[in-house]
């Protein structure tokens, strides 16, 4: 019955891209052979077609089709192309941005099937407000304008209920005694003005400041564009919070769990209210998972709500999650959510107005809270994760315990990570010490994003209302024997345990990419960074270019001056240098800390008057007694290999050029900061920027341009977020020895970090002084 | 002084262990070990007691001087218009360095006093360091007293021998084997080449003094290498030693178209750790220590072990040896050397009867290499397997196929300055390989003709890219001898690294050696520094 009805149809369908959008065209496509569907997504980049093409039907769920399709004379492309329009749309937009002949192509649908939605549990109020709320209207409004006769099947969502404890009936959510009326339109005004004031409020002086407070803590003296990219980020991000904040607040005011369900609700409601006629029926399933049978059982899309919570719990990252043992999950395979919304269309609208149908388990199949916990506890025992070290991790028991004590006890954690975080972000960290404060930071972003499952999905788990599905059961009965097989929506044939522990889990841990067997082979767990070598160190590579202090010299310019400073001086004098030295030394860190070229430009007054000889003799005996002894010998070495690599290699460094002279012979270019000299002393001031930050990213792109380098396939070594436009410019950043800030930077972007040490058995040096100049005039 | 002398000094010693020998001291890096040896099968080897130093050594000297051995009195060498250069022994000689006043210092100056009367201005002197690392001011100070580097330096006088200044060598000619010889152009083109040694082992001085000490790698690649060194049993005994015969070889073109050269030679004692003071104990055999040098080797254990390696180090490197001058002879180069080996063999050589299954060792905390520096692997292993096994006359203490056990701490610390090539050597090359012959083919060049490290021998105080091989060289003899090499209490990817076993304690290793060489071995232990040879027919 239902592919009888629905062939030779054609169908609109909206959020085709979506986990339950994509399952609904793949079973049309292979089980309604004659119909069409028009597919309205955003265009993007490539256009709607392309859209399709990538986006949907390169998923996985189309395997079985393919197959299919090989075994007939048309091919799958030929089918898709007579089969599928695809219409560039935007339910977030009024009139859906359609083109007249998108508009002919809606107009000449039978059905429209509107799966659109932002089904993210953290948007923002506003976005929510768009896709959520007045998407259903605006579907209905351009159907209405074009004059389709189509039927629209509206997608929304069980949980459109709210908190309510008990029975919650297939009824319009205007007719639902519960139902707290307030006025849709007013909604979206002030969901609208709350994105205004927060662009606003996100542009006060002090908030600006305190953006650009928090991005230099970030990144440190990362160069002003860095910083000010940095900046806007985190406006943005800020902005964004607070939209996120508005919908949960007003959500849960009105008793929902969250601004999704609030604004699903409002949407049904726009939608009622504005329908002027059209033929409408409304379908709500509860949470969609991975499919039971078809495509195939375990199929998923996404990273959907519940994995996230199972994933953190198998790698032992959540140890309690709040809920009632007794409580329902009300949870549905996508199949059979996509065989009641076939069933529906198929059926067509009902005389009697709009109608609502549940699709959900909770009433007729429930799978409690507790159950599940077993299960999934059950099946990790058996099938443990294993950590980085290869060991597997214990699940832990649950203990139901509530919500407000679970989300204490994340807080107290969080607190003190953060502390923590805080302390070790001060400290001057580098290399593997870094590294810790990047687990760290990592932990203690896990955390936060356990806390806002709990915050977010505690509310779910904690939802009492039993959804009704009387409606549903109707429907069944309509249903022959034939359709019952093929388009099976009945929750009872779930068997919960084989579900979630042959279908489900299976499935979710390799969507969620979780480490489900040890490396018997110590080598392939430093395949990353062995890989990343590798490429480095390839001979395609154009240039590596260098940074100095700390990256291959544990050293800086403060050091070097001191040893230079301190050649000539007695006991005494020394001792006065050092007093007066550390008591500088909190100005210096904190004008370096502001900005790395205007400290050295201070810092080099020092030079004023330094005789340029004898500089340059000091300065070969520095070479053994502070370059060299603090050099890291495998960086010096890494240089080496680059040139027999027959890379070009190249220094760039904010230290004056007569300090780094020795070290000219290691590369094939220095590039240094560079003194004026009058009288055959130095004077004290630079004859140019000295190259650092932002002006080291334009001295390499001049260095690059010049000498024929691209710097895609360069490689740069570099220590510090002051270096970051250096290291972004080129496509093979090494972060060396990196402070926190880098550390993490680069771990989340992939880049090979080396820990590189200076050597073992270098003698102890406390304070870069140089060593006495004995009886230098002891004959006269 | 009189205290000091109470006996004769006694010859050195075999001592078969029994139930009653007290556990024996082995060096063990900046620290030592006191072991058990299993009675009935083991032996240790004692070196001979310090002999009598000379009493008036500049005396001695000026005698030397005046009345050389098949040579002119140098005062008649020297004439006003002259150019005089002298050469010295570098900072490898002696170890651990010598209280000042150095021996090179007394002899310099009574050089350049006689010299100064004959009214010599041209006068250079130049560090023979061949490819070792050049000596700093503190330490030429040291070695040669602040009144000649205060008279030298400042004019640049006085210097360090460069073997990579390519208008600073020259080309002396070619051996009968085609050995080329190259020598240092100022000591080349002068009219006399005084060169200044220090005998401490018998492979010293002779024409291996200017031969390689004044040379380049060009000269020195034919007896520095793995062929020579094989070939050489021991490289301490000159006359069954390829390196010496090559040496010799070259001496010979030097002596037909080089400078005229007066050659001093010297010997000093065994007095390495003091007859009193805080390392007395270390030359004493155990079972005359009395209770006070049990409670001093003990304190010294105990607290070194809880003091970090770089200040142990410091205590250590900052020893200055009591070495007392035995002899001082002056002359032409063979006829000298030959005196001094005299003079060398007599302190160190020690009898000993029948090779081992297992010989034992204690490394030092000091190797010709590291002084005022860091031990690092490759010199344990040269130390170890090149140095102290090649103490021999006549056959090796261990028999073919043997097993070497030696204690040290091996630690994977490499002094950056002076050791540059040593750390890419360890962490590359012997990543790959620890045959020598295969080093010497696959790596050898490209480590002597690498431009950084050239530039640090050059100007900084590195060692020659190429020297970690001819450390490696020099226990290939040992290598292709012996059957197993164990280290004790060293680190365990250091030791593994440079192709040897790690063992914990001495019992352990000796369990370790029961694979090669049986359950019940017999063991030798060479209780060295002070420095002994072992002489065997």
């Amino acid at each position: 019955m239902i592919v009888e009805s629905l062939t030779g149809k054609r169908i609109l369908i909206t959020g085709a891209t979506g986990f339950l959008g994509t399952a609904l065209v793949e079973r049309l496509l292979r089980c309604i052979p004659e119909c069409e569907l028009v597919l309205m997504v955003r265009p993007g980049r490539h256009g709607a077609t392309e859209r399709v093409k990538r986006d949907i039907l390169r998923n996985e769920a189309f395997k079985q089709l393919r197959v299919a399709c090989s075994q007939t004379d048309e091919t799958f492309e030929e089918t898709i192309k007579r089969r599928i329009h695809a219409v560039a749309g935007d339910v977030s937009i009024d009139g859906l941005g359609l083109d007249s002949a998108g508009r002919d192509l809606l107009a000449s649908c039978d059905i429209a099937i509107h799966a659109a939605a932002t089904v993210s549990f953290d948007s923002a109020l506003d976005d929510a407000v768009e896709v959520n709320l007045l998407g259903p209207k605006r579907i209905a409004d351009v159907l209405r304008e074009v004059c389709s006769p189509a039927h629209l099947v509206c997608v929304s969502t069980c949980y459109v209920a709210g908190n309510q404890r008990g029975a919650a009936y297939e009824q319009l959510i205007t007719e639902s005694p519960f139902f707290v009326k307030v006025d849709w339109q007013y909604e979206v005004t002030c969901a609208r003005q709350a994105r205004n004031n927060a662009e606003q409020n996100s542009r006060l002086p002090k908030r600006l400041a305190s953006f650009k407070a928090q991005a230099r803590r970030e990144l440190g003296a990362a160069g002003r564009p860095a910083l000010a990219n940095k900046t806007e980020s985190l406006r943005q991000r800020w902005v964004k919070d607070t939209m996120v904040k508005a919908g949960r607040a007003r959500a849960s005011s009105l008793g929902y769990p969250d601004a999704y369900a609030f604004t699903k609700a409002l949407g049904e409601q726009a939608l009622i209210e504005t329908r002027d006629g059209l033929p409408i029926s409304i379908v709500r399933p509860s949470i969609i998972e991975s499919a039971l049978v078809e495509p195939r059982p375990g199929w998923i899309r996404g990273f959907r709500m519940a994995e996230p919570v199972i994933a953190a719990y198998a790698r032992g990252l959540l140890k309690e999650f709040p809920g009632v043992p007794e409580g329902i999950i009300d949870v549905v395979p996508v199949d059979l959510v996509v065989s009641a919304i076939l069933a529906v269309a198929a059926r067509g609208p009902l005389h009697t107005g709009p109608d609502v149908t549940q699709i959900a388990s909770g009433s007729i199949n429930p799978l409690k809270y507790a159950q599940l916990v077993d299960l999934v506890r059950n099946w990790f025992i058996k099938h443990p994760v294993y950590d980085e070290h290869d060991q597997p991790i214990s699940v832990p028991e649950w203990s139901f315990p509530g919500r407000g004590r679970v989300t204490k006890q994340l807080k107290k954690v969080q607190l003190l990570l953060e502390t923590a975080d805080r302390v070790l972000t001060l400290l001057p960290l580098r290399g593997r010490y870094a590294e810790m404060s990047v687990n760290l930071d990592e932990q203690r972003a896990l955390l936060e994003r356990a806390k806002e499952y709990v915050e977010l999905y505690g509310a779910y788990a904690e939802c009492e209302a039993i959804y009704q599905l009387d409606r549903l059961m109707e429907l069944w009965e309509t249903l022959d024997s034939e359709d019952r097989a093929n388009f099976c929506f009945h929750p009872s044939v779930i068997n919960w345990s084989n579900y979630v522990q042959n279908i489900h889990l299976p499935s979710m841990v390799v969507q969620a990419r979780l480490k489900m067997t040890a490396n018997t082979h110590s080598k392939k767990s430093h395949s990353h960074t062995d890989r990343r070598r590798l490429q480095v160190m390839s001979p395609q590579r154009h240039l590596a270019v260098f940074d100095l202090e700390n990256t291959l010299i544990a050293s800086n310019v403060v050091a070097s001056y001191a040893w230079l400073a301190t050649r000539e001086l007695d006991d005494l004098e020394r001792v006065v240098f050092t007093i007066k030295a550390l008591k500088e030394i909190p100005r210096l860190l904190a004008l370096d800390r502001k900005d790395r070229s205007d400290f050295l430009r201070y810092f080099y007054r020092r030079f004023e008057k330094a005789p340029v000889d004898l500089i340059a003799t000091e300065c070969r005996e520095m070479l053994s007694d502070l370059l060299i002894k603090k050099s890291f010998p495998q960086g010096l070495r890494r240089v080496r290999e680059h040139r027999q690599a027959g890379h070009t290699t190249l220094l760039i460094t904010g230290a004056l050029d007569f300090v780094v002279e020795p070290l000219r012979p290691l590369f094939n270019h220095v590039i240094a900061a560079e003194m004026d000299v009058k009288d055959g002393c130095y004077n004290g001031h630079l004859l140019s920027a000295p190259p650092t930050g932002e002006s080291r990213y334009q001295v390499l792109l001049e260095f690059a341009r010049d000498h024929n380098c691209d710097l895609r396939e360069s490689v740069a070594y570099a220590d510090s977020t002051s270096d970051l436009p250096m290291l972004e410019a080129v496509g093979f950043p090494v972060a060396v020895n990196p402070e926190i800030k880098l550390a993490s930077l680069a771990r989340r972007r992939g880049w090979l970090i080396e820990n590189w040490s200076t050597s073992a058995g270098t003698p102890n040096k406390l304070i870069p002084l140089a060593p006495r100049q004995k009886h230098r005039t002891c004959h006269s | 002084m009189a205290t000091q002398h109470r006996h004769t000094p006694r010859p050195g010693l075999v001592l078969e262990v029994d139930r009653s020998t007290p556990p024996v001291m082995f060096h063990h890096g900046e620290g030592f070990r006191l072991e058990k040896l299993p009675p009935g099968r083991s032996r240790v080897i004692y070196p001979a007691e310090p002999k009598t130093g000379i009493a008036d050594p500049d005396n001695a000297i000026r005698q030397a001087l005046l009345n050389p051995i098949d040579e002119d009195p140098l005062p008649s060498l020297m004439r006003p218009s002259m150019r005089l250069t002298i050469a010295f022994d570098d900072l490898s000689l002696p170890l651990p360095p010598m209280r000042r006043p150095d021996i090179r210092q007394r002899i310099i100056e009574q050089v350049l006093d006689i010299a100064a009367e004959a009214g010599v201005d041209d006068v250079h002197l130049i560090a023979a360091l061949a490819l070792h690392r050049r000596m700093t001011e503190n330490e030429l100070r040291h070695a040669l007293g602040d009144r000649v580097y205060d008279a030298f330096a400042p004019q640049g006088a006085l210097y360090n021998h460069d073997a990579e200044d390519s208008h600073g060598m020259v080309t002396l000619g070619y051996t009968s084997h085609d050995e080329i010889v190259r020598m240092n152009r100022r000591a080349a083109e002068s009219d006399l080449l005084v060169y200044v040694n220090i005998n401490l082992v018998s492979m010293d001085g002779g024409w291996k003094s200017t031969a390689t000490g004044l040379a380049d790698y060009q000269a020195l690649r034919h007896h520095h290498n793995v062929a020579a060194l094989q070939q050489s049993r021991s490289f301490m005994d000159r006359h069954r030693s390829e390196l010496h015969h090559s040496n010799w070889r070259q001496g010979a073109v030097i002596d037909a178209h080089g400078p005229r050269i007066f050659q001093i030679e010297t010997t000093v004692n065994n007095n390495t750790f003091g007859r009193s003071g805080p390392l007395a104990v270390l030359q004493k055999r155990e079972w005359e220590w009395t209770f006070k040098d049990r409670v001093s080797c003990m304190a010294m254990s105990k607290s070194l072990k809880v003091t970090p390696p770089a200040i142990q180090r410091a205590i250590f490197q900052a020893w200055r040896a009591p070495y007392e001058l035995t002899s001082v002879q002056a002359g032409a180069v063979e006829a000298v050397h030959e005196r001094t080996t005299e003079n060398v063999l007599a302190q160190h050589l020690v009898p000993v009867e029948g090779q081992t299954d297992v010989v034992t060792m204690g490394l030092p905390y000091i190797c010709p290499y590291n002084v005022n520096s860091t031990m690092n692997p490759i010199l344990v292993m040269c130390l170890g397997l090149g140095y102290f096994f090649n103490l021999y006359r006549g056959k090796p203490v261990v028999r073919p196929g043997g097993v070497a056990i030696m204690s040290h701490p091996t630690r994977p610390e490499f002094h950056p300055v002076h050791h540059p090539s040593y750390i890419d050597f360890f962490e590359q090359l012997l990543a790959e390989t620890t045959d020598p012959a295969e080093l010497e083919a696959k790596y050898e060049q490209q480590f002597a003709t690498d431009e950084w490290y050239i530039h640090l021998y050059r100007n900084s105080y590195a060692y020659h890219g190429v020297h970690p091989f001819y450390m490696w060289y020099w226990g290939a003899h040992a290598l292709q001898h012996l059957g197993r090499v164990i280290i004790v209490g060293g680190d365990t990817a250091a030791v593994r690294r440079l192709g040897f076993q790690p063992a914990s304690t001495l019992a352990d290793a000796l369990e370790m050696a029961a694979d090669v060489v049986g359950s019940q071995p017999t063991i030798t232990h060479l209780h060295n520094p002070p420095i002994l040879m072992t002489d065997m027919a």
